[in-house]
């Protein structure tokens, strides 16, 4: 759909420079000329709303590093020292660590938006792959990240899911020792994990331009889940249309976040990060942050540690067969009454994993979590397979424009088309 | 297929609220109740006079045991206690510290505090040691003693804490308040209402006119732990009242941001038919 040469460079130099390198041909294909499905909802302007995010967190990063010592004697107080003695350092870091929260917000919401409108269906399997590959890389980050403070949750954390390594048969204790650089998690842990949270966003950005490119090949699905059939009908220009909505999405997105870094900045930070990590005294209660939860309450509903850390990785990975595993030909929840129930039940069985996540274990808890991890696992390899075959969908709209205009007649023009 | 919807969020809260019964067995920890604090809401700063008698309370008892390491200059922050500077230069004064390197001799010596030293350890416990030797658990440093502190609130009431107009953000100098009014065995100085487990290796710290006060405030319990919490929260968030200034102006900022873009928006998308 990209590629047109719709940009004609109008000085001289432009020209010049536009026959060695089409850049300014590529922006204005991707951002200017690019068409946009005329219907799409809010819940397509988180990929903007991550693109920021990813940027904020860059940055904010960069300016932290500058302040940072990644030593186990130095690390905890040289944070502090950003906090108290660094000008707006404490925004600088206020606005990194809530950002992380945000960015996974934001990603959350980016995944299940895909899954209920079946985004990840031919022809965009492989935009699909390469998200779930940059979930993956921000799992990481974030994880490297959050050792970074040296409180003792992080020394615990680290801990904890370095030592998952240790399930793998034979090697698995040769390979912890060879992540922590000793025989714990210690100081050259640290400071491998600094140079690796510090390299591995620019990874993601990488990942980031293919999922792009990859987008701009397949063009964007859409809350009808039908594909664009008349671009004159069915789409609209990048620029003006999709640019203003996906600027007004970021800045109520803002909001949200300015919310977090100034008035409520430790909400989501654990108390025991405020002590310093000592290797004689472990928290009396380990808990990840927020975003890992539901994956750590997988892992502790099962007994067997390997196949504990098999689960906690499958429960991921799985994600990447979505495309194979949702057997249905339609692509959007709208049309699909019975997946429809089972998404939301699903969207609990993750939120109410979460929940358990961040509780201590007991009998009780043990329990609803193995319960809730079936659903889980249940939703993706028995049920979307099975509802390829057995549901009775409904039926599909004959173009976007179709359906944009059978939903702005009765209101009689007034109403804008597209906006939900 | 609203009647669906609503269902499942009907399945969704169900199973939620089982979830959330569980942490509620056999709970005989009493949860610090909540108080009211200068420093909290939208617009809350902290209060000089209080962050003064705070840190009379720090320095006349809890110091003793605990260490504070911040650098006695920050007493001056205006945010703060708003000492003067010459007030500083006395308190700085009046500590004996360590010398970081050794004088020509190669000997270490003791000097009169400046304003950039930090608050040197109790004289004496000067290490974490040897005030575990004494107490069994080393009294921990309170540089960011009210941030290192919180308890579990529970579903749903995390939920509303993060909320505007509730925001509940104190709960670190709420669980300090409380410890130090939780010693209600009579008789057994280390059993705290508060305290995981109530056994808590801090005798008793305070009681009913331990401090001087004065400012005409009464010597009382109450009002030491609520002042000396007050300051120990200063202490870990000295940076509170600007960003909480700051924060309002970005909000302004933000929404009026997000009014223009939405009427743009509007108006741009109103073109197409
Ligand atoms: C006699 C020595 C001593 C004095 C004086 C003292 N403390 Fe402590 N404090 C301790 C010890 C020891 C601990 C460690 C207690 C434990 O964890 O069991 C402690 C722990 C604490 C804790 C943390 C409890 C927890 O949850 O881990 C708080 C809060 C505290 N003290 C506040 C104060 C305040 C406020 C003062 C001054 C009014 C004060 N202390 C004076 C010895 C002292
Ligand atoms: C750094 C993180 C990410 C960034 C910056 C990003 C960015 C974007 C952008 C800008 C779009 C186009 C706008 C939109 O449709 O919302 C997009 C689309 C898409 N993204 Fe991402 N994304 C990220 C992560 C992910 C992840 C983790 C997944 C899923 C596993 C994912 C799956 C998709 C899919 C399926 C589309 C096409 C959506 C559609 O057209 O329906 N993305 N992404």
């Amino acid at each position: 759909m990209s590629g047109t040469p719709s940009y004609v460079p109008k000085s001289a130099i432009g020209k010049w420079f536009e026959s060695r390198l089409p850049i300014m041909g590529l922006v204005h294909s991707s951002f200017v000329a690019f068409p946009v499905p005329r219907n799409l909802n809010y819940l397509w302007t988180f990929g903007a709303i991550l693109a920021f995010m990813l940027g904020a967190q860059i940055v904010t990063g960069v300016i932290l590093a500058m302040h940072y010592v990644p030593s186990a004697t130095e690390a905890f107080a040289s944070v502090e020292h950003i906090m108290r003695d660094v000008n707006f350092g404490w925004l600088i870091r206020y606005l990194h660590t809530n950002g992380a929260s945000m960015f996974f917000f934001a990603v959350y919401v980016h995944m299940f938006r895909g899954i209920y409108y079946g985004s990840y269906k031919a022809p965009r399997e492989v935009l699909w792959i390469l998200g779930v590959i940059i979930y993956l890389l921000m799992m990481a980050t974030a994880f490297m990240g959050y050792v970074l403070p040296w409180g003792s949750m992080s020394f615990a954390g680290a801990t904890v899911i370095t030592n998952l390594f240790t399930a793998i048969p034979l090697v698995g204790t040769g390979v912890a020792h060879w992540l922590w650089g000793g025989y714990a998690v210690g100081d050259p842990t640290l400071n491998r994990f600094f140079s690796l949270h510090y390299l591995l966003p620019f990874m993601i950005a990488g990942v980031v331009g293919l999922h792009i490119w990859a987008l701009h090949v397949s063009g964007q699905n859409n809350p009808e889940g039908v594909e664009v059939k008349d671009v004159e009908r069915d789409t609209v220009a990048f620029t003006p249309y999709a640019t203003i909505k996906d600027l007004f999405g970021v800045s109520v997105f803002l909001i949200v976040y300015a919310w977090f870094v100034f008035y409520i900045p430790t909400y989501l930070l654990d108390a025991d990060n405020s002590v310093q990590a000592n290797p004689l005294v472990t928290p009396a209660h380990i808990v990840p942050e927020w975003y890992l939860l539901p994956f750590y309450a997988i892992l502790r509903a099962i007994p067997n540690k390997l196949v504990g850390v098999v689960a906690l990785g499958a429960a991921i990975v799985l994600l990447a067969f979505l495309p194979w595993l949702d057997t249905s030909s339609v692509k959007s929840g709208k049309y699909r009454p019975v997946f429809r129930v089972f998404f939301w039940l699903f969207v609990a069985c993750c939120v109410g994993l979460g929940y358990l996540g961040s509780q201590e274990v007991s009998d009780t808890a043990t329990l609803i979590a193995r319960i809730l991890a079936l659903g889980y696992f249940g939703f993706l390899l028995v049920v979307l397979p099975l509802l390829g075959v057995f549901e009775k969908t409904k039926p599909l709209p004959a173009s976007i424009a179709d359906a944009v205009l059978a939903k702005t007649k009765p209101a009689e023009a007034v109403a804008p088309p597209a906006s939900h | 297929m609203n009647r669906l919807t609503t269902s499942i969020l009907a399945l969704a809260l169900t199973a939620m609220g089982a979830s959330a019964a569980l942490g509620q067995d056999a709970e005989d920890q009493p949860k610090p109740a909540r108080q009211s604090w200068s420093f909290s809401g939208l617009f809350g700063t902290y209060d000089q006079a209080q962050l003064q008698r705070g840190f009379q309370v720090y320095k006349e008892v809890c110091s003793n045991c605990h260490r504070l390491s911040i650098p006695f200059r920050t007493l001056a922050d205006p945010n703060g206690p708003a000492y003067s500077e010459a007030q500083v230069k006395a308190l700085a004064a009046s500590y004996q510290i360590v010398n970081d390197e050794p004088n020509d001799k190669g000997e270490i010596f003791k000097r009169a505090g400046t304003p950039a030293d930090i608050f040197p350890p109790p004289d004496a416990y000067p290490n974490s040691q040897a005030a575990a030797a004494a107490f069994g658990k080393a009294p921990p440093d309170m540089w960011l003693l009210a941030k290192a502190r919180k308890y579990e609130r529970g579903f749903p009431w995390f939920v509303f804490d993060a909320l505007p107009f509730d925001q509940y953000q104190e709960m670190g100098a709420d669980y300090i308040y409380a410890i130090l009014n939780g010693y209600t065995k009579s008789g057994d100085a280390q059993w705290n209402a508060y305290y995981p487990g109530h056994r808590i290796a801090m005798p008793q710290p305070i009681v009913d006119g331990a401090v001087a006060y004065t400012d005409g405030t009464p010597a009382k319990l109450d009002n030491y732990a609520r002042d000396v919490a007050a300051f120990l929260s200063w202490a870990s968030e000295p940076t509170l009242d600007t960003r909480k200034k700051i924060g309002f102006r970005v909000m302004i900022f933000l929404f009026a941001l997000a009014i223009l873009l939405y009427l743009t928006k509007k108006r741009i998308w109103s073109k197409l038919h």
